[in-house]
């Protein structure tokens, strides 16, 4: 057996786990099949197990063999030859996407494994681990992506997931309008994605990354792109890139999302799916290298985001939202050393700031157990029992703090400017549609006018 | 000569659902009146598949049954199908027969049984035809059972015959003012123009559309979606604009289609009635196939087609899902959270996929399909491809908008049970296979229509035809390839 061979049947074991863990998964539910817990846990380990030693057996391979570039090739899966269409299914194994998919892998089977005791006979035990599936197969597309299309395959995934799980305390509707309003940040997100992703197509012919941020393996590609059509491509994967990671002006969305169970909030929000905007731009860093405005954009957006999670993080008055915001300003940081073209120390970066949060959020439900444990092992009480006096502050800090606590205005800003503006629109629009149809008419036309918002007893109709 | 098929399923799809109307409208008991409608339904569909793999394994561009009778009567071929419309004919029989197998029993006494086998066979019948003036009749015959139906309800109908009546007269004068000779490169304009107008009424292009959600709010959510998901008024625009309109003329219609797709789209966000919700997710959708079909280059018009289909399958279960569960807690409204997910998990789930399905999410069977619309569009106009995508996020927005009002919210308790029934849960797993299916490989779907794609463009062009001019209907014995 080649080393060609073991390598890509050990990259198929990495992609076909997650898949076949929710395609098992999803086709017991639908077939009506009641698993136990310990079937449903075991069939969760079963996959991220094989998925992780996969995985690493390619790291160790690889640092064997000495190779920094092994692509696993699918072939193309839908294929126009007449038109030049292609989409090609291709996975790469580099010196990013291999610490990233091992990253994936650790801190879902982590969190996997904490969450089958904290979701010890909850409702909706198998609800969150189809949806973890579902993540887990979103992280491992969108981490060893060839393409830019496979790479939009696994975002989407990503963003499914996180939005049905921030609303999986789905009785309440806080969790549902916050996991609504994640998910609709993320569309705008995965928009800017797919012109991107439409417009390198049409550059360069086709999605491969190869074709556009050179043969050479990461990071040292030198995109073969014009500086302007660089910064076009480059201005969409960053707002795509903000969305994602809950960057500046799109930041309201990240305290929202702690709404859900606390092994979502750490994996996603903590861990992984905050950091796939910057994998994403950390993919896209030649192209970067060519647009100096780019760059700027990138630094400009990264600090921004640093400075207002570091004031948001300071006002928060729970733990979560505090670790979401602390979240936010490593993000940022990390975004500005990708703009500088540190892509190793932001590498490096983001999976020490991964593995830290997750274990922070995890920690986070039993903080105040763990404090008593403290003060019961020490015998005496610790700091944090006495009321400070009030201190004089200036204008300035106050208006700073009022800031801070109102998280920027932006979920303000955005509702304010852009939402209900076009609701107001469309509720215009709809208002003529019911004169024209009451004209047409002559009279009353519309019946679902009459309809009660809480007319629909189950019982009365049954 | 056109070539045939091994058996007359053309004329077996038309006239078993006919035959079946007649039969079924004497039976006074209506579960023996639903099971005889399952059953043709049923085998209608199976002469419909049986149409499409018949047709495949001949390999031609167009076809027509073995034993033609109305070509023996008339000398004409009225019923031909073509790459266009062979998978239509299945998909359309699916419609019906799913929509007749999610009908529970508590909706029995308002749905017609034998007027909705009725629509079927002359939906079938146009959809099999491609003699213009004949596909007009069809049109104009269809518009019959709704209208009965609103009227036995008790229902206005002013804004249904007003729009459909403006729709028909159109395209009657518009066929009327046709040539013979007429085709993309001699383009009779007014003519042209008045087809257009009728076929996008039909369609509901905006600002023309409102006898759509008129349509939901007065007549039952069957009929209406039986009405509106097999798209008639994109079928016209294809064969009665199509063939005759020039490049420019038809890219202006996607314009238009494209206002209508944004439109719809958002005025699917503020709706606080299901039907009428569903309505605007789907004309925005209808629209956004037009909007291909009318870019008239292979990549358009193969996402297109796709996307016809996809949205064929999709929306079909996303509003049989929305049927089932108003079947069960009455008219729904969107201004708050039912909370019927614990009850029946099984719908959540159908209609959360079947709607991530119709906004082309990955793994699903729209997927590629809008990948090539975008495709087609950004190529002929960067600002077009935009738009889509921007509707396209505002379906998705609203799709689980709509998801977490209807199940979402203070869990219900039922004193019976409110599951799935067996048919329901056929039905599901059916479109569940058909919808993950097409996703995972998309390859024979995609290939499929851009042949297809290639050819309607290639028929509709004279060079197609050694110079001769060529218009279907006009020209039976056309070349085919």
């Amino acid at each position: 057996m080649t080393m060609e061979l073991v390598l890509k049947l050990l990259g198929i074991i990495v992609v076909a786990s997650p898949a076949v863990l929710l395609g098992v998964l999803g086709m017991l539910l639908l077939c009506g099949a009641k698993l136990t817990e310990s079937m449903q846990s075991g069939l969760t380990k079963t996959g991220v197990i094989l998925g992780l030693v996969a995985a690493s057996a390619i790291l160790v391979l690889m640092l064997v063999t000495g190779s920094r570039y092994v692509p696993i090739e699918f072939g193309n899966w839908v294929s126009i030859e007449a038109a030049h269409y292609h989409f090609h299914l291709k996975f790469v194994f580099d010196r990013l996407s291999v610490p990233f998919v091992v990253l994936s892998f650790v801190l879902c089977g982590t969190v996997g494994a904490f969450a089958n005791v904290y979701l010890h006979r909850d409702r909706g035990y198998r609800r969150f681990f189809l949806l973890y599936a579902l993540f887990l197969l979103g992280m491992v597309v969108s981490s060893l992506a060839g393409t830019i299309e496979t790479l939009f395959f696994g975002w989407e995934l990503v963003g499914l997931s996180s939005a049905l799980l921030v609303a999986y305390f789905h009785e309440r509707p806080g969790p549902v309008r916050n996991g609504h309003r994640v998910w609709t940040i993320y569309r705008i997100a995965d928009a800017a994605f797919l012109v991107a992703a439409i417009t390198m197509h049409h550059l360069t012919g086709e999605g491969d990354f190869t074709r556009l941020m050179g043969t050479r393996p990461w990071p040292e590609g030198i995109a073969s792109i014009a500086p302007g059509p660089a910064f076009a491509v480059g201005a969409l994967l960053l707002l795509a890139a903000a969305g994602k990671s809950g960057m500046v002006p799109f930041s309201g969305w990240l305290p929202r999302a702690m709404e859900g169970p606390t092994p979502s909030s750490a994996v996603f929000y903590g861990a992984l799916s905050v950091h796939l905007g910057t994998y994403l731009l950390l993919r896209v860093s030649p192209l970067l290298a060519v647009s100096l405005p780019l760059r700027v954009l990138v630094i400009g957006l990264g600090l921004a985001s640093a400075v207002f999670g570091a004031l948001a993080s300071r006002v928060q008055s729970d733990v979560k939202n505090g670790l979401a915001f602390a979240s936010l300003t490593q993000v940022g940081i990390i975004t500005v050393e990708i703009g500088l073209g540190l892509r190793y120390i932001a590498l490096i970066h983001m999976i020490g700031h991964a593995c830290l949060r997750t274990l922070q959020l995890l920690r986070a439900p039993s903080v105040l157990k763990d404090h008593q444990m403290l003060e019961d092992a020490v015998g005496a009480h610790l700091t944090g029992d006495s009321v400070q006096t009030s201190v004089g502050v200036a204008p300035w800090q106050l208006r700073l703090y009022l800031f801070a606590l109102h998280r920027g205005h932006l979920d303000a800003i955005l509702d304010d400017w852009i939402v209900r503006p076009f609701l107001s629109l469309f509720r215009l629009f709809d208002s003529f549609e019911r004169a024209w149809t009451n004209f047409l008419s002559g009279g009353d036309s519309r019946e679902s006018d009459r309809l009660s918002p809480y007319g629909d007893s189950l019982e009365d109709v049954l | 000569m056109i070539p045939e098929m091994h058996l007359p399923w053309l004329e077996f799809s038309v006239l078993l659902p006919l035959i079946g109307a007649l039969v079924v409208a004497r039976l006074a008991n209506r579960d023996l009146a639903r099971s005889v409608s399952i059953w043709l339904s049923g085998a209608t569909l199976f002469c419909a598949v049986g149409e499409w793999v018949d047709f495949n394994t001949l390999a031609t561009f167009e076809a027509h049954d073995h034993w033609d009778v109305i070509r023996l009567i008339f000398h004409r071929d009225v019923f031909v199908i073509d790459e266009l419309s062979a998978p239509l004919l299945p998909l359309a029989a699916l419609l019906y027969l799913t929509t007749i197998m999610t009908t529970l029993r508590t909706k029995m006494n308002r749905f017609s049984f034998h007027w909705t086998l009725f629509s079927e066979s002359v939906l079938l019948a146009t959809l099999a035809c491609r003699h213009q003036w004949v596909i007009i009749g069809l049109l104009t015959v269809a518009l019959i059972p709704p209208y009965l139906e609103l009227r036995q309800r008790k229902q206005n109908t002013r804004v249904y015959v007003t729009h459909m009546g403006l729709s028909v007269a159109l395209m009657c004068v518009g066929q009327w003012l046709v040539g013979r000779e007429a085709n993309a490169a001699n383009p009779p304009l007014w003519a042209g123009f008045l087809l257009t107008a009728g076929a996008l009424i039909r369609s509901g292009i905006c600002p023309l559309h409102c006898w759509m959600t008129d349509l939901f709010e007065k007549a039952t959510f069957g009929t209406a979606l039986l009405f509106v998901t097999p798209m008639t008024g994109a079928y016209a625009v294809m064969r009665l604009v199509f063939p005759i309109a020039p490049a420019w003329a038809l890219q202006s219609i996607a314009v238009l289609s494209l206002v209508t797709a944004v439109y719809a789209a958002g005025m699917a966000l503020v709706q606080r009635d299901s039907r009428r919700y569903f309505c605007y997710l789907f004309l925005s959708h209808s629209s956004l196939v037009l909007v291909g079909l009318e870019m008239a280059t292979p990549i358009g018009l193969a996402g297109a087609l796709c996307v016809w289909l996809s949205i064929g399958i999709s929306l079909l279960g996303f509003g049989l899902a929305l049927r089932s569960v108003e079947a069960r807690t009455g008219r729904l409204s969107l201004g708050n959270f039912h909370g019927l997910y614990e009850h029946i998990p099984f719908l959540a789930s159908m209609f959360l996929l079947t709607g991530l399905a119709s906004i082309g999410f990955p793994g699903t069977v729209g997927f590629i399909g809008t990948e090539l619309l975008v495709e087609g569009a950004v190529a002929v106009y960067p600002l077009v491809g935009l738009a889509v995508v921007i509707a396209g996020a505002l379906n998705g927005i609203s799709v689980v908008k709509t998801y977490f009002r209807v199940f979402t919210g203070t869990r219900h308790t039922a004193a019976i049970s409110m599951s799935c029934r067996t048919t329901e849960r056929i039905t599901i797993l059916v479109m569940v296979t058909l919808i993950i299916g097409g996703g995972l490989i998309p390859q024979p779907g995609v290939q499929s229509r851009y042949h297809a794609a290639q050819a309607l463009l290639a028929h509709r062009s004279p060079s197609a035809t050694n110079g001769e001019p060529h218009q279907p209907g006009h020209d039976e014995h056309s070349a085919h390839q």
